[in-house]
């Protein structure tokens, strides 16, 4: 089974191209970009900010249920162009990890299918190569929440 | 490549890697790794069979007893693979497609 989402990061650059295929016309996805309360749903993050235009700009934050802040990003669009293209930066804020260009392209394949293509550059091989592993930590990390968990439910 | 894919099957699951996690520090018999979950004892089984087939457990006969240990090498392995951040986009996807299938323009 062909995988309908790819990540093409080669060794020793410090970019990384993601690439999907949906079944949706091009004009739907590029709706989920854009509308907020849909952003909201499939990011799992509020969105406190979504200017769609040249110039503009957007903050994400996402809290537990305890309603601490775990998670805040923002970023500046640079270019908006409806149903084929953003470029943006994004930054994830109080983390050690600096600024990255994104360029995301929306194709039309067919009147039902599209394509997205997002483009990534960041500052350096090695923030790129944390950034990848980030998901990975935190499967691990969430892993280590459940056993202290289980720890405590023993006391 | 079919090996590669369950190996990331199986650490996705909570319960796999918390399982990992335990006999990371010691190896243990199945009876006392199922002791730390609430699951019944069958699923345990169940999880430790996936996670012995990807090789990420390796099973040791130890008198009347088997016990599991982690393989670490394999489990170097997994960590050096950029496949849960490929997962979490395609996560991310999978929703965003759910949602606009059934999107309704706003009155």
């Amino acid at each position: 089974m062909k995988r309908k989402t790819e990540v093409h990061a080669e060794d020793g650059k410090q970019e990384l191209k993601i690439t999907r295929e949906f079944e949706l016309p091009v004009e739907l996805l590029f709706k989920a970009y854009t509308e907020p309360e849909i952003v909201a749903q499939w990011m799992g993050t509020k969105v406190l900010k979504l200017e769609n235009k040249k110039h503009g700009s957007y903050e994400f934050e996402t809290s537990d249920p305890q309603g601490n802040v775990v998670f805040r990003a923002n970023g500046t669009i640079h270019e908006f162009s409806p149903n084929e293209k953003i470029i943006r930066t994004f930054q994830m804020e109080n983390t050690p990890f600096d600024a990255q260009l994104e360029f995301l392209e929306f194709e039309k394949l067919n009147d039902d299918t599209s394509k997205l293509t997002i483009h990534i550059i960041y500052k350096s091989v090695a923030l790129r190569d944390q950034t990848l592993q980030l998901p990975f930590a935190q499967g691990i990390n969430m892993a280590h929440n459940r056993l202290q968990e289980i720890v405590n439910n023993l006391k | 490549m079919n090996l590669r894919r369950d190996v990331f099957q199986a650490i996705a699951d909570p319960t796999r890697r918390a399982i990992l996690l335990l006999v990371a520090s010691q190896s243990m018999t199945a009876g006392a790794i199922a002791s730390n979950f609430d699951t019944a004892r069958p699923t345990v089984s169940k999880h430790l069979q996936i996670l012995t087939e990807c090789e990420l457990l390796e099973q040791k006969q130890n008198g009347r007893e088997i016990h599991y240990h982690i393989n670490a090498t394999k489990m170097k392995e997994v960590a050096n693979f950029i496949e849960p951040f490929r997962q979490m986009w395609d996560d991310r996807f999978n929703k965003l497609e759910d949602i606009m299938k059934n999107y309704k323009p706003k009155a």
